[in-house]
């Protein structure tokens, strides 16, 4: 039971750190960026090459696989959803929709469909108590939640960008009167989503070493509904739908069965948004972010 | 005026490849003695010599283009399997077309992803091209989307590796150079209770996947008869990552060996998954695991005392295997599996059969066959009694009516990186 647990948490928190980005994202441009999912793939790649080809240190690799998202992000919002600002929701959405489709089937072009071994990036050794084992990187995909939820959460409540944030999600024709460059402010958001993107990806492959175009696809859609779960928007709530949602997932598959645990998952989903339409930790008058 | 201009422009083609052959048929001979006949020396002189005409003239011999397709995962999760069926088809193709003695050999690969609706598609390019046999598909699901158009156009089928006797059940056109799924599971079944390799068993199977679940059956009723103990049976989908429950369930069952008749993609994941448990069982696979060294990236040592149930180890040392072995690593650049040594086996039995019907039938001019005359004489021929080859995969392989292949099992372990027979 308690090594489930374990595997539970460990899970989980691939998907809460992948959620923090979805809901990072939607909390400020009120948008959901289904292409979060196949930008992770991007940075996962972006790893394997510059350390596997390039032959560079796994630190480097991981800060240049941030670099190339933070740029891919900024540039998909400038080129994809920039144009649509003013927009219908749907139309965003759907916009969306295509550009994880672009991603998927660009990356399929360039890296072909064979898989890759991605290797463990985060390995510092193992923690032993008994039979029950830890990962270096289960550990430290946990401490990076843990970590990136404490310093977004700050940043949206400390600094003077993190408070514009929060000004353009509440209104923003209000913010733009009162002076805050309301595009910039957007950017910006993408720019942070599409970097934790390349974070998640990288712990996510070194986790799961399996590296294909659609690598994203599935985590990214466990991930999103990991913070419905949690209250979209809330970035203690991304945190705790995505462990939670991890440690449903392991148990259902351990103790009922492995085929319909996703059914199971999801179910309890809907169990939750019919209780509490806004998620565990969101609130009806939503303070975003 | 065009048409006359390609009619001269083919002969002379044809002319001039016919005397390249006959120039190479000395050098090529000793590899290939698998279909080597005694005639062919003198046919060449004589082909050379009368060009395409010479089809009638000539006695119980094959002439004429043959026009065989390939269908198989050449990229995606079972590139491993394709592309190396694929460059052992076409070894086979060079070898005999080297031969030069008049069959002349058109191949033409097609990519279907292990993806069913692309390999139909696949198939109807090949159809476009007319195609007169097809050596394929490589992978099970695939296959029986295929086997079933190719049954109502009449065009003969014979798979390298799809091993799901869904494939060929139920269609006389469609015959397998690999062991039926039946016969893998309760062959490794036997395998492992006759070489003691455990008496606790864990079996991690995907039941999504036919091929997967075919042998996962019959190796539990086998398993049972031999007093194997099965002491954990767990499932996965297509698109699992995440094999955690899968593992500790075996661990915590106390299992010492673990069966693992799935593809080699998960079964890379579930090698790393043991690993980050510190779970050490034997581990025991059947021919979808072959392949899994050449993943990119993959850290072989997970892999190491692998074993698996196999047709074909390439450290053998027999004229035939060596010689293969060394044509492939010259055209691919790595060790050949088994899918290559099956592909291989599929082209010359392909050939063999069509020489076994001449030789009793008289010459036989392949040229303006339709795929649908072609498949009655493959089908009349290769399940007949006297019909045998001898090929990298086994000797004497025979096929029954229903399309299955009979040959004895070997198996191999990785070490050190490496596939090393048992």
């Amino acid at each position: 039971m308690l090594s489930y647990l374990i595997n539970g948490i460990s899970l989980g928190s691939v998907y809460a750190i992948i959620a923090l980005g979805y809901t990072m994202v939607y909390g400020i441009a009120k948008m959901l960026n289904f292409a979060h999912g196949d930008v992770i793939m991007v940075g996962g790649y972006m790893a394997y090459i510059t350390s596997s080809y390039l032959g560079l240190p796994y630190g480097v690799a991981i800060l240049i696989s941030i670099a190339v998202c933070t740029l891919l992000g900024i540039f998909i919002e400038k080129l994809a959803y920039k144009p649509l600002r003013s927009a219908t929701s749907l139309a965003v959405l759907i916009t969306a929709i295509g550009v994880s489709y672009f991603l998927q089937n660009a990356a399929l072009l360039i890296w072909s469909s064979n898989p890759k071994s991605f290797p463990n990036m985060v390995n510092f050794g193992t923690l032993e108590f008994g039979n029950i084992r830890i990962t270096s990187a289960s550990i430290i995909t946990f401490l990076s939640c843990v970590v990136i939820m404490v310093a977004l959460t700050l940043f949206t409540n400390k600094t003077k960008v993190g408070k514009a944030m929060k000004a353009v999600s509440e209104d923003k024709g209000a913010a733009q009167l009162m002076g805050i460059n309301v595009n910039a402010t957007i950017s910006l958001t993408f720019a942070i989503g599409s970097g934790l993107a390349a974070i998640a990806g990288v712990l996510l492959c070194s986790s799961y070493p399996n590296l294909t175009p659609t690598t994203g696809s599935m985590p990214g859609i466990k991930a999103f509904t990991a913070a419905v779960f949690g209250g979209i928007g809330s970035i203690p709530g991304a945190m705790l739908g995505g462990i939670i949602l991890g440690i449903i997932e392991i148990l259902s598959k351990a103790y009922i069965s492995t085929e319909l645990s996703d059914a199971i998952v999801f179910a309890v989903l809907i169990v939750i948004l019919i209780v509490k339409p806004t998620g565990l930790l969101g609130k009806k008058v939503t303070e975003k972010v | 005026m065009k048409k006359k201009l390609l009619a001269l422009l083919l002969t002379g083609a044809m002319v001039l490849s016919l005397a390249a052959c006959g120039a190479d048929a000395g050098t090529a001979d000793s590899a290939a003695d698998a279909t080597e006949t005694q005639t062919e020396t003198t046919e060449t002189e004589e082909t050379t010599e009368e060009t395409a005409a010479a089809a009638e003239t000539t006695d119980g011999a094959v002439t004429g283009t043959l026009k065989l397709g390939f269908i198989g995962p050449i990229t995606g999760a079972a590139g491993q399997y394709g592309s190396l069926a694929n460059y052992g088809a076409q070894i086979a193709v060079e070898e005999l077309n080297a031969l030069g003695n008049g069959l002349t050999i058109e191949y033409q690969p097609e990519d279907d992803v292990h993806d069913a609706e692309t390999s139909v598609n696949a198939y109807n390019t090949l159809k476009d091209w007319n195609v007169q046999a097809i050596v394929g598909c490589v992978t099970t699901t695939p296959c029986i989307a295929v086997a079933s158009e190719a049954y109502s156009d009449r065009v003969f089928m014979l798979t390298p590796s799809a091993s799901s006797p869904k494939v060929t059940e139920d269609r006389d056109n469609v015959y397998q150079v690999c062991f039926s799924d039946p016969n893998q599971g309760s062959k490794s079944a036997e395998y492992i209770s006759e070489n003691n390799l455990a008496t606790k068993v864990a079996v991690i199977y995907n039941n999504a996947d036919a091929y997967s679940t075919g042998i996962y059956q019959t190796f539990v009723s086998e398993a049972e008869n031999r007093g194997l103990e099965v002491v954990s049976t767990t499932t996965f989908t297509d698109d699992t990552t995440d094999f955690s429950v899968q593992v500790t369930d075996a661990k915590n069952a106390g299992a010492e060996l673990v069966f693992l008749p799935i593809y080699y993609q998960p079964a890379s994941l579930i090698l790393s998954e043991m690993d980050k448990q510190g779970y050490e069982a034997t581990v025991f696979g059947v021919d979808g695991m072959d392949g899994i060294l050449g993943i990119e990236g993959f850290d072989t040592s997970l892999a190491e005392g692998v074993m698996l149930l196999t047709p074909f180890a390439a450290d053998a040392t027999d004229d035939a295997t060596v010689s293969f072995v060394k044509k492939f690593n010259d055209k691919a650049g790595e060790t050949p599996s088994q899918f290559a040594a099956d592909a291989y086996d599929a082209v010359y039995t392909i050939v063999e059969a069509l020489n076994a019907y001449a030789a009793k039938n008289g010459a036989l001019d392949v040229t303006d066959l339709s795929a649908e005359e072609l498949c009655d004489i493959l089908i009349s021929t290769i399940s007949s009694d006297d019909f045998s080859v001898d090929g990298l995969t086994g000797a004497g392989m025979k096929w029954n009516a229903s399309g299955e292949v009979n040959k004895s099992p070997k198996a191999v372990i990785i070490k050190d990186g490496v596939y090393v027979g048992m």
